[in-house]
């Protein structure tokens, strides 16, 4: 489903954030990403969703090389995607509902079908009851929750998440593993960057490590 | 109140998909989902100009003045052409004699004068009726009386032929200067020659004052547009983030510039309504005095209309400049 071959990055300032990394997730899998900070997981995540591009190397997302979306090509590319994000990255001027809801609208749903799957979504994350709600006014597990309902109300097919549990206590950031989990089991596939060892290795799935850009680790399946 | 806005429960529908998948999405529904998203950013934009009254009628008033200078302006100028057009009264000839003709000799002329094809009427106005005339009517009869002699000369009023046009009548006074006994003919039109190279002159600076002014408008409304896109930039990251194409993230902005063109277009033409309102009793009471029947004439409705339709290409226009040059420079990081 996603597959780098041989991908470095280098940034302008000429810090390679990537060297030469090979590896391959398949369809339904659920796999960690781990590696200290500045490792290079963020990179590896961006580069599938196509915010930097490779300096050497092809990035493949089911079938299609990357190499050759084009700029006009990358918000449908990002459509097909559902990303979760650390620090959450919410509309803090609109709802709960409003938050969840804009996957839908950009793709065109008519707003009964938006209302149908944002209920879903939020029903899938323990949220139904505060779609009203301001995403302030709720606590931080319930604001990634939100990001996470975001993420998959468009039904993607690979679900991208980078440090989800990153200021989570470790009971929170259990759930949250757990609902990953159970969207990998309807078939999505997941990737979760997370320094968290003690947190993944007790989850018994797939670890790539990166070490200074390079893989060490969990290359194949 | 965001770049599309769910909740908007009151947006018509278009068609339903139900359980439309990505990969089943046809023309029609993409069509309606285009339409879909028009109708949210128009609302959601128009919600988001009026939820701050006080920013945006001074936008409209700012850009509503600008249009209403130029075209109330015009509005003058049609009224002063509508003016001259209807003093229709045919262009005077007026002969002034050398002080030697004598009376005989000057009404011979007149009649050799009346005879002529291209002259319809002609009037013999002697200098000692003409100094009658100016002593009744200037209130210089003190001055005129100390007067050794009259200083007036004969003077023969000619009309050129109905027919004949402008070019024609100062054909006619070139002719009838030239004749020995003839000191000096002045066209009368002339005044009105002049009045309508000042209009021309008026005309063409309306248009540079409007191009100026529209020019004014485009910054002010690009600007605007800047600000707004500035202060939504987060939005517009997340937008872009879980897959909004460039024209979802721009139409939203090109509405409010639309709006925002739209309203002062309207303010424009209140303003100039209004200033008219506001002349009309004293040109009513002018035009009464110099018993014309003149009225002042407005915009009309097409005149208004077509200024609310000049203000929302303005803003349409200046809200893309805005766009084009700052949309893509927002990228996620
Ligand atoms: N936009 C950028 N410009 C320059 N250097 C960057 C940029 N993003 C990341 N880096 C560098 O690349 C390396 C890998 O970063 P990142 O992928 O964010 O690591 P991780 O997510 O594992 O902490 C780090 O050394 C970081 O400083
Ligand atoms: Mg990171």
């Amino acid at each position: 489903m996603i597959s780098f071959d041989r991908v470095s990055k280098r940034y302008a300032e000429g810090h390679d954030a990537l060297r030469e990394v090979s590896v391959e997730i398949a369809r339904d899998e659920l796999v960690f990403l781990t590696g200290h900070s500045g490792a290079g997981k963020s990179t590896m995540l961006r580069m599938i969703m196509l915010m930097e591009r490779p300096t050497r190397g092809q990035v493949l997302v089911d079938g299609q090389n990357l190499a050759g979306v084009s700029a006009r090509g990358i918000p449908r590319h990002r459509r097909s995607i559902g990303v979760v994000f650390q620090n959450h990255r919410l509309l803090y001027d609109r709802p709960v509902f409003d938050n969840v809801a804009l996957p839908l609208i950009i793709a065109g749903y008519d707003h009964r079908e938006v209302g149908r799957r944002v209920r879903a979504a939020l029903d899938k994350v323990g949220l139904l009851s505060r779609e009203r709600a301001m995403p302030v006014t709720l606590s931080g597990g319930e604001q990634q929750r939100v990001g996470i309902a975001r993420a998959v109300v468009g039904k993607p097919r690979i679900l991208l998440a980078d440090e989800p549990t990153g200021n989570l206590d470790p009971a929170l950031s259990a759930e949250i593993m757990q609902l990953f989990e159970e969207f990998n089991q309807v078939g999505v596939t997941v990737l979760i960057a997370s320094h968290d060892l003690a947190l993944i290795s007790r989850l018994r799935h797939r670890i790539i490590t990166l070490r200074h850009g390079r893989l060490v680790s969990g290359a194949a399946a | 109140m965001s770049l599309w806005r769910s909740g908007a429960s009151g947006v018509a529908q278009g068609a339903r998909r139900e359980g439309a998948s990505q990969s089943r999405t046809g023309w029609r529904d993409l069509y309606h989902a285009w339409l879909r998203h028009h109708r949210l950013s128009a609302a959601d934009s128009m919600q988001r100009v009026l939820d701050n009254p006080v920013s945006s009628a001074m936008t409209w008033l700012v850009i509503g003045i600008a249009l209403a200078l130029p075209s109330g302006l015009n509005v003058a100028l049609d009224n002063i052409s509508q003016l001259s057009a209807s003093w229709d009264s045919p262009a005077q000839i007026s002969l002034f004699l050398h002080d030697e003709v004598s009376d005989e000799r000057a009404r011979e002329l007149q009649t050799e004068l009346s005879a002529r094809a291209d002259v319809s009427v002609s009037r013999f106005v002697s200098r000692e009726e003409a100094l009658e005339e100016f002593r009744s009517l200037s209130g210089f009869a003190d001055v005129l009386s100390s007067l050794q002699a009259n200083p007036l000369p004969h003077l023969i009023v000619v009309a050129p032929a109905q027919d004949s046009d402008q070019l024609a009548a100062a054909g006619l006074r070139a002719e009838l200067e030239a004749y020995p006994d003839v000191a000096q003919a002045v066209l009368d039109m002339e005044w009105l020659q002049r009045l309508n190279s000042l209009m021309m002159l008026g005309r063409r600076l309306v248009w540079a004052v409007a191009g100026l002014l529209i020019l004014g408008v485009l910054l002010i409304l690009g600007n605007t547009i800047r600000l707004a896109i500035e202060s939504r930039r987060e939005e517009i990251v997340i937008v872009k983030l879980v897959g909004g194409s460039n024209a979802f993230v721009r139409r939203p902005f090109l509405y409010t510039g639309l709006w925002y063109g739209v309203g002062g277009g309207l303010f424009a033409g209140l303003l100039v309504g209004a200033s008219l309102w506001f002349l009309q009793d004293t040109v009513a009471e002018l035009a009464r005095l110099y018993q014309s029947d003149f009225r002042l004439r407005g915009l009309g409705i097409m005149g208004g209309l077509n200024l609310i339709i000049l203000g929302g290409m303005l803003g349409l226009a200046g809200a893309w400049l805005a766009v084009s040059r700052h949309l893509a420079d927002i990228q996620p990081r």
